[in-house]
């Protein structure tokens, strides 16, 4: 826009200083004045995918030359032959369905105990003080250094691990929401006051909506904080899931094996970051429009 | 004057008495009196820390906590319109309007309000997608929605630019004309005070050191010849020297 005024400026008024400007050579006065974009540029259709293609490449060629040893980093077509085997015999369907379950209910619960806690402490100052001062305690405290108290109470099975799941994810859900209740904006609550808002419409209509947006974000975290749980709790003790496959693999030095596991945990964790996000796009639609 | 006889017949719609409010030692509203009557419009003006948004919070029961004196008196039912115009973003604009509204058919009236501000084609459009104009509308048509009997506007054209602010004054009265709340509008710009208000208050040092009726006539010449006289002494009482005024006006 602001090249085009500035050309038909030009081409309609002419006063004495683009006269001056003329009787410069004619190659500096005609050049239009366009600045030098900063920033860092176009995207690119599918641009994101560029650096791990490359990372495939890489390895495939390191693998197909022996550059890279079998026995460290098993080649792509190797990894891909496995996982083919280990679906047709249904191993890896059956770890997968495992953790995933294990998964699945440990954020199950955190996001329960994170939600309803946050919201406890967001709308009462005595709720704050009961809950918040041994949640701070608690995420002080590695979550690996609590397993081995979790074991004490809760043995191996199924419980202790869904358990330790849910202690790792609902602290992300727990202070996104806490923080979304407290900082909603003063001016909403000065208008709710105006509007003579009951309580109930006041949570309904102002706090929970303005909330939503630091639940969301700590899903998205909780949801990672998931699969990373997973993993630690499955390398303790499992007899089953993900990172049992991956332990036995190690004895075995299958290392093609570890590999696909590596593999599955990842498309896990951006197909359900992916989820979550748009989870949000659908819940949020009115920020849909400040993005678009 | 005509509005005086009606201020005597009707009790007044606000009625605030020694009214004190302080922010730690400072007395920012110094034992003030006012009377609103029914349907009157008054402007409040004042420099930047005279106290008049302390003034237009008290009387909207907005200042939880700073401490202070007097008898206040307001109606039920009072709307009141901020310079931002404070919608929230996560409600359509209808959904704005309608919000906290008890009674029947809300949603109806909430249309009606929006139709009267010129905005039903965006009743269904989120607030982010407003411009500030049409934001500043929304705003207004919630104030109205509710029917108020008082109507505190705190700068409410502030943000707006100078097209917009002429557009939304026009609007204004003409809103004011049919629901005829009594009306404060706390604003700095002299000229519109004195172009929407029938009666305009100066606040200085916590006191009201003007009260002028406004009164200008219909009669092109002479209205303009008030309109100067009425400026000319709300600026010199608002510190404007004769020379700053006679140099820039």
């Amino acid at each position: 826009m602001a090249d085009l005024s500035l050309t038909g400026g030009q081409g309609v008024v002419d006063p004495a200083w683009l006269k001056l400007a003329r009787s410069q050579p004619v190659g500096v006065a005609d050049k239009p004045r366009r600045r030098r974009k900063l920033g860092p540029g176009r995207p690119i259709p599918y641009g994101a995918t560029l650096g791990p293609v490359l990372l495939l490449i890489l390895w495939s060629i390191g693998s197909a030359t022996g550059y890279i040893d079998d026995r460290i980093l098993s080649a792509p077509w190797t990894v891909a032959t496995t996982g083919w085997e280990l679906i047709q015999d249904g191993r890896l369907q059956e770890n997968l369905w495992t953790s995933f379950q294990r998964s699945f209910w440990g954020l199950f619960w955190g996001i329960v105990a994170g939600a309803s806690l946050g919201v406890i402490a967001g709308l009462s100052r005595i709720g704050e003080y009961l809950v918040d001062g041994p949640i701070q305690i608690k995420r002080a405290i590695p979550a690996l250094a609590l397993i081995p108290l979790l074991m004490l109470w809760f043995g191996i099975g199924e419980g202790m691990k869904i358990l330790t799941i849910a202690l790792i994810t609902f602290a992300p859900i727990y202070i996104q929401t806490h923080d979304g209740l407290r900082s909603t904006d003063a001016r909403f609550i000065e208008l709710a006051e105006t509007l003579d808002l009951s309580n109930g419409q006041f949570l309904r209509h102002v706090v929970l909506p303005a909330a939503l947006p630091g639940f969301l974000l700590g899903l998205r975290f909780g949801v990672t904080y998931s699969w990373l749980a997973l993993v630690v709790v499955e390398q303790v003790n499992a007899t089953s899931g993900l990172g049992y496959m991956i332990n036995l693999a190690r004895t075995y030095g299958q290392t093609e094996v570890i590999i696909l596991c590596l593999a599955v945990y990842a498309a896990l964790g951006l197909s359900s970051d992916w989820l979550v996000r748009f989870i949000t796009r659908k819940a949020l639609p009115w920020r849909k429009i400040l993005a678009d | 004057m005509a509005q005086d006889s009606g201020r005597l017949n009707q009790p007044p719609v606000v009625e605030v008495r020694g009214l004190t409010r302080r922010y730690g030692a400072r007395t920012i509203i110094d034992g003030v009196d006012l009377d609103i009557g029914r349907g009157e419009f008054v402007a409040l003006l004042g420099r930047s820390g005279s106290g008049k948004s302390t003034f237009l919070r008290a009387l909207a029961g907005l200042d939880h906590g700073v401490p202070g004196s007097g008898r206040l008196g307001t109606p039920d039912a009072v709307s009141v319109v901020f310079q931002d115009a404070r919608l929230l973003p996560w409600k359509r604009v209808v959904d704005n309007v309608t919000l906290g509204l008890n009674g029947q058919t809300p949603r109806e009236r909430a249309l009606h309000a929006l139709a009267e501000v010129e905005l039903t084609a965006r009743a269904q459009a989120w607030p982010t997608q407003l411009s500030g104009g049409e934001q500043q509308r929304a705003a207004l048509a919630r104030s109205l929605v509710r029917e108020p009997e008082l109507l505190l506007l705190d700068e409410p054209f502030g943000a707006l630019d100078a097209l917009t602010r002429l557009r939304m004054q026009a609007l204004l009265l003409d809103l004011c004309a049919r629901h005829r709340p009594a009306v404060l509008l706390v604003t700095h710009d002299v000229d519109e005070a004195i172009h929407l208000a029938q009666r305009v208050l100066v606040l200085d040092e916590g006191r009201f050191v003007v009260d002028l009726d406004v009164g200008l006539p219909a009669e092109a010449g002479a209205r303009q010849r008030r309109f100067a006289e009425v400026r000319g002494q709300l600026l010199s009482s608002l510190g404007v020297t004769g020379e700053e005024l006679r140099r820039v006006a």
